[in-house]
């Protein structure tokens, strides 16, 4: 597997950390909902398929990264900077 | 069924091997059933045949979408071992011990179960101090391990690096004597075959493909590649498809399928005793019957269906390898291979029953599914049969992360990738 980096370019999966499913938002603290908190902090969707995910450039750039990535193939389909993600 | 023995044996030989029956039925499925399991691997063959024999259910179906034993039962590295220290897994783990002690016997197939016993190894003084206490837990709780020093270790692993100079100098292990390797193939033909003899339907190349459910939610059956079939009583053992059969009744789960990977080395003259576990870092190795180095290490990370690795992590494991013992860097590779684990939030399973009535779930193993296979059978056909989970997996239940009672044997927090 290689990740296409913005800053760096293609480098391989070794430069990488995961980080998991990029899906869960954090719920508002004021949100007292222990199912929110419970969902936000357990639940996952675990798809056979596309998957949106965090990955740190740790050997590289040190950005952090979002990788949409097919999970039957390791087929990546694109990768864009976290931080531009609207939260 | 026909029984298996030395006798059997020999007058197969003098008979030119004719006379062998089929060791399980090939039945097409009946349209109801009193039960239905879904997976053919280990835990599901372990659960038909414990319901047949513990529970007197026999009217039975195993549904499997491949071959018997295609998924981790047939892909993982074989060790079973009880040194838990959390409450819970303990008497668990250890029960599944006591059953694998009597399972050749019990399903009249040889596993060839081999409690060739496991060091764990220390690297530093701290870390022998953790494993004195781990120790101290164990036999308090009746489970027999021993603390082994430097001088013996290096006896009876000769050609481990025990010296100080190594990457990592070793300290000292934990031993527990009645670890060791089972051979995974027979644990699923030995429990598919003495299933079968009970009246268990063993179905393969059935795919379920829906959970259909009545107006008030209750489970009536499922969906299959071969047609429906009818049943109240549904239990899931699909080990890292566990996320995608619960979709089919609207669960989401805290787990995440992740890739890993066994690797086996060209056979070699008997070169290891025992198993070994390096203590720097998540790596295991034993040696084979046929001679090869079967060893394996951590999963990839980041979420998978493939069946397969990178090679970054072959790298990683293969160094941990030759930091324990540099004399094999010219030993080659024969075959490596990846199976999906179900990784949970907190390390520990997912066991009994569900928010939908009729609806069971046996997943979310993690490393730990092969040690656990007779007792996961012998636990779940309970939580089938009665309806209520077994006494000894009611610390496994699905709702623990919601009441705040998560079972971490190494605490590392909700990330499935570190357990
Ligand atoms: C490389 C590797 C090494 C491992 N090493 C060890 C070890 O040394 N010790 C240890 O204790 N554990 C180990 N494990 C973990 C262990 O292998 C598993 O936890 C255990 O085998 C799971 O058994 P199972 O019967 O639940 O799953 P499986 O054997 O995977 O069986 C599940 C079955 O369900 C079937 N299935 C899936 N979806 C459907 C569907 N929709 N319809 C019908 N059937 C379906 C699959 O085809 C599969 O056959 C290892 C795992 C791997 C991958
Ligand atoms: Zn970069």
């Amino acid at each position: 597997m290689r990740i296409r980096c913005p800053f760096c370019g293609e480098r391989g999966l070794e430069e990488f950390s995961p980080k998991g499913d990029a899906a869960p938002t954090r719920p508002a603290l004021s949100n007292k909902d222990p199912e929110a908190w419970h969902s936000f902090v357990h639940l996952r969707e675990n798809p056979k398929g596309q998957h949106r995910e965090y990955f740190q450039h740790s050997g590289g750039c040190r950005a952090w990264l979002i990788v949409t990535r097919d999970t039957r193939t390791h087929n990546i389909l694109d990768v864009t900077l976290a931080r531009q993600e609207k939260r | 069924m026909q029984r298996y023995s030395a006798f059997q044996l020999f007058k197969q030989a003098l008979t030119g091997n004719t006379g062998w029956q089929r060791a399980w039925r090939d039945p097409a499925p009946k349209p109801r059933y009193d039960a239905i399991i879904i997976g053919g691997g280990g835990h599901g063959l372990a659960t038909a045949y414990y319901m047949a024999k513990n529970h007197g259910m026999a009217n039975v179906a195993v549904l499997e979408k491949g071959w018997l034993g295609g998924g981790n039962t047939g892909r993982n590295t074989t060790l079973i071992r009880s040194n838990y220290i959390t409450p819970g897994n303990t008497e668990f783990f250890d029960h599944s011990m006591t059953l694998w002690q009597g399972l050749s016997r019990d399903l009249n197939y040889n596993c060839m179960i081999s409690h060739r016993g496991q060091f764990v190894l220390a690297h530093s003084p701290e870390q022998m101090d953790i494993y004195r206490h781990r120790a101290n837990v164990m036999k308090g709780q009746g489970i027999d391990v021993e603390l082994v020093g430097l001088a013996d270790l290096s006896r009876r692993i000769p050609e481990l690096d025990t010296s100080p100079s190594a990457r990592f100098p070793v300290y000292g292990a934990i031993f527990q004597p009645l670890a060791g390797s089972v051979r995974h193939d027979a644990v699923a033909w030995g429990y598919a075959r003495a299933a079968d003899a009970r009246g268990v339907d063993i179905i393969q190349q059935c795919e379920v493909t829906g959970i259909t459910r009545a107006v008030d939610g209750r489970v009536t059956g499922v969906e299959t590649t071969r047609g429906p079939i009818k049943s109240d009583r549904v239990g899931i053992a699909v080990a890292g498809n566990t996320s995608e059969v619960c979709r089919l009744a609207g669960l989401r789960l805290p787990l995440e399928s992740h890739c890993l990977t066994a690797y086996v080395s060209e056979p070699l003259k008997p070169v290891l005793d025992h198993v070994v576990t390096f203590g720097a870092g998540l790596m295991y190795v034993s040696q084979s019957n046929k001679g090869g180095l079967v060893f394996g290490g951590a999963i990839e990370g980041y979420n998978s269906y493939a069946q397969r690795g990178n090679l970054p992590r072959v790298q990683n494991v293969v160094t941990d390898l030759l930091a324990m013992f540099p004399n094999l860097p010219r030993v080659k590779l024969l075959r490596s291979w990846g199976g999906i684990q179900d990784m949970t939030m907190d390390g520990s399973p997912l066991m009994g029953t569900t928010p939908i009535p009729g609806l069971f779930l046996n997943g979310g193993w993690c490393y730990q599914g092969f040690k656990a296979t007779p007792a996961a059978g012998w636990c779940f056909a309970h939580t089938l049969a009665t309806g209520t989970p077994h006494p000894l997996i009611e610390c496994f239940g699905l709702n623990r992360f919601e009441t705040g009672h998560i079972l971490e044997e190494y605490p590392q927090g909700p990330e499935p990738m570190l357990h």
